[in-house]
């Protein structure tokens, strides 16, 4: 089959692999209709994930129709059209019994190499790095899709793969980012990056009642989207306007109720500080350049809430430690656990609450993957979202 | 979970002087100046110039090198003959200035000091190793399933190739007997036979080998309901004496570099099994119990039909 493959540090190539086969008896093959290329590609692309390996395939945000089963696969048949979850979790564990698939105990083989990095492991997912299970991704014709007798969330109705398939991480992880706000009546909430998880936090919040929603970000299509699609009531380009002193003014001196931070590690800024991180993160003495966390931070209203879902890797430097303390922040974060959110999440879209699919700017075909993912990271020809067909 | 092995001692002087190494090097190649005034040279170009190059990148090296590596014994080596560099500089910079020679005699006896730390991990991390050491290793992890499951999963020894690495097969021989069989590199088998020397339902399990048998092993795991429905806490801690000669030799290389990784994979795929009904495999590891891939994976794509 073909798949996209991770070959080196700016570097996918679509080659010729091996078919996938089922392993473990509650596994299914699932060939992909439709698949993403997600922003955390990117920190793969380029290469601030340790334990890539060449020839890797990537991809964890896919769907397609089951063309087998394992034994132990009873709720699903060949043909069945289904989207699949990005965190791999088995469903039987402490943490997925409390619904924290993201952090599943059993589903990272390699278990033992993330915890030198992390402590504990999180779960394993589908083409993100060796520490993280070295697991096949999904940018491929066919997937193996393990636990599959918990994950995929079967598509019953014939509605297009455009407006489902996110259901796989962005639009459950941007309104994780909004839920963990904990959003009361009259809440202000400003989002940093207004990337494809980016507007979908901004629409998580405004479905989960915020009063308003400031889209932060430094191109001007990306805050457009905010505005006119994911329904941001303000937008602040950072790339004009110290953003510090635009909320202060938009939530007359309070600051926002709730941050969220969907940039992560590969953060952008016009200060001394920024070209800091730039030099430690290039040395590899750092790996972050968190210039959005640590802006929440500052701008958060004393008591509210600072949500993460930017994807980070390992250490950041000078996290304002004194403001997060001092003034009684929350700090709340995790990769989506997404299980949980993908049957809400598809009655909204089915009920025409929400049509993810306005992210979309590319569609390609899976042999132009490469293409795709430079015309990604350097957001040329205003690309928001590649979804790439096999 | 934790876990401790006997050459924990090496491993926590190795973390220490990689870390020494490590603000000493940012320090020489961040302030060359700086360091240079503290040890009594001047702060010249030339005194910088050396700081930097011949101290600092190399301290950076040898902290990057002695904290990252799995076997820093070469590492730390190195570190003792860039002691030897630093005392001779020190000694070039005390002949040309004495009357700062204070502070370079006080800068003499800190490396003299570094050096003998030094010596003492070096030698304790390339000496002996497995061979002659008993190795010793614990680690815990909780089982989401109830503790008389738990038990009896474990107790039923012919299950343990399933989730332990170097296991193979263990045979029961009745009366409290059981023959196991590892395999170690080269094709090599290993066999012992081993008795179980104490048994509390639910609680406890312990073994050792018998008189006479290849490996000299004792091993024990303890279960005890973990609190608030949380499952099972399973303890377990084992010590193997592996016999002198080359038989010794390929037994500790069953264990591999790190065999308290080792037992703790073991453990987690225990839990594997227990919690999902089997072993659970990726594409980078898909033959499963086989520890030494978890360092040296195959790249993230389904194996070919022929393999």
């Amino acid at each position: 089959m073909r798949a996209n493959c991770w070959t080196g540090r700016n570097s996918v190539e679509v080659l010729d692999v091996p078919d996938p086969r089922i392993l473990n008896s509650r596994d299914a093959i699932v060939k992909v209709t439709s698949t993403a290329i997600c922003g955390s590609d990117l920190h793969l692309y380029d290469g601030y994930v340790p334990t890539m390996r060449k020839g890797d395939i990537l991809g964890h945000e896919f769907m397609g129709e089951v063309v087998e089963t394992g034994s132990g696969v009873p709720n699903l048949s060949v043909g069945d059209r289904v989207v699949v979850p990005f965190p791999i979790a088995c469903g039987a564990c402490n943490a997925c019994e409390r619904g924290l698939t993201s952090v599943c105990e059993n589903s990272n083989p390699n278990a033992g190499i993330a915890e030198k990095f992390m402590g504990h492991s999180p779960c394993g997912i589908f083409g993100y790095s060796h520490m993280l299970g070295g697991y096949a991704g999904g940018q491929a014709e066919y997937v193996r899709v393990p636990f599959a007798d918990i994950g995929p969330l079967k598509i019953t109705s014939d509605i297009p793969d455009e407006k489902v398939l996110f259901l796989s991480d962005i639009l459950p992880t941007g309104y994780m980012g909004a839920e963990m706000c904990d959003i009361s009546p009259g809440d202000v909430v400003a989002v940093w990056g207004a990337g494809p998880v980016g507007q979908f936090a901004i629409a998580g919040a405004r479905l989960l009642g915020a009063e308003r929603v400031i889209a932060i970000d430094r191109f001007p299509e990306r805050l457009d989207m905010a505005a006119s699609k994911a329904g941001a009531t303000d937008v602040v380009n950072y790339a004009e306007t110290p953003v510090l002193e635009a909320l202060q003014e938009l939530t007359g001196g309070r600051g926002p109720d709730a941050c969220i931070d969907a940039v992560g590690l590969e953060g952008h800024a016009a200060s001394a500080l920024y070209a800091y991180d730039r030099v430690k993160q290039a040395a590899r003495l750092e790996t972050e350049r968190p210039t959005a966390l640590r802006e929440a931070i500052l701008a958060c209203r004393s008591g509210g809430v600072v949500s993460v879902i930017g994807v980070y890797g390992g250490l950041m430097d000078k996290f304002p430690i004194g403001a997060f303390m001092n003034r009684s922040l929350i700090l709340r974060t995790g990769q989506a656990h997404v299980h949980r959110y993908m049957e809400p999440l598809l009655a909204r879209i089915e009920q025409g609450d929400l049509d993810p699919s306005f992210v979309i700017t590319h569609r390609m075909a899976l042999d132009e993957a490469p293409q795709g993912y430079e015309m990604f990271k350097n957001k040329q020809d205003e690309c928001i979202k590649v979804v790439l067909t096999p | 979970m934790d876990r401790r092995t006997s050459d924990g001692r090496t491993r926590r002087g190795a973390t220490g002087l990689a870390l020494f190494s490590l603000g000493l090097g940012s320090a020489q190649v961040g302030a060359p100046g700086a360091v240079a005034q503290l040890v009594g040279a001047d702060d010249s170009p030339t005194s910088r110039l050396v700081t930097r190059w011949a101290c600092g990148v190399r301290e950076l090296a040898a902290g990057l090198g002695v904290g990252s590596s799995s076997a820093p014994g070469p590492w730390l080596w190195a570190r003792v003959a860039g002691d030897v560099v630093d005392l001779a500089l020190l000694g070039t910079v005390a002949a040309r200035h004495p009357a700062r020679r204070t502070r370079t005699l006080a800068a003499a006896a800190a490396v003299l000091g570094v050096a003998a730390a030094d010596v003492a991990t070096a030698r304790r991390a390339t000496g002996g190793g497995l061979r002659s050491d008993e190795l010793s290793v614990q680690a815990a992890i909780t089982v989401n399933r109830p503790v008389g499951e738990v038990f009896d999963y474990w107790h039923d020894l012919t299950n343990l190739p399933r989730f332990m690495a170097h296991l193979e097969d263990v045979t029961l021989l009745g009366s409290d007997r059981s023959r196991w069989t590892a395999k170690a590199p080269a094709g090599v088998e290993v066999t012992w036979e081993a008795e179980i020397t104490a048994h509390t339902a639910e609680e406890l399990i312990a073994w050792r080998s018998v008189e006479g048998s290849a490996v000299a092993t004792t091993g024990r795991v303890r279960f005890q309901p973990a609190p608030g429905d949380r499952g099972t806490e399973v303890h377990v801690a084992i010590e193997y004496r592996p016999p002198a000669g080359r038989l010794g030799s390929t037994v500790a290389k069953m264990f591999g570099e790190s065999p308290d990784q080792q037992i703790h994979d073991d453990l987690r795929r225990f839990k594997q099994v227990l919690e999902t009904g089997e072993v659970v495999l990726s594409d980078g590891s898909p033959e499963g119990t086989t520890a030494s891939r978890q360092l040296r994976q195959r790249p993230a794509q389904p194996l070919s039909p022929s393999s």
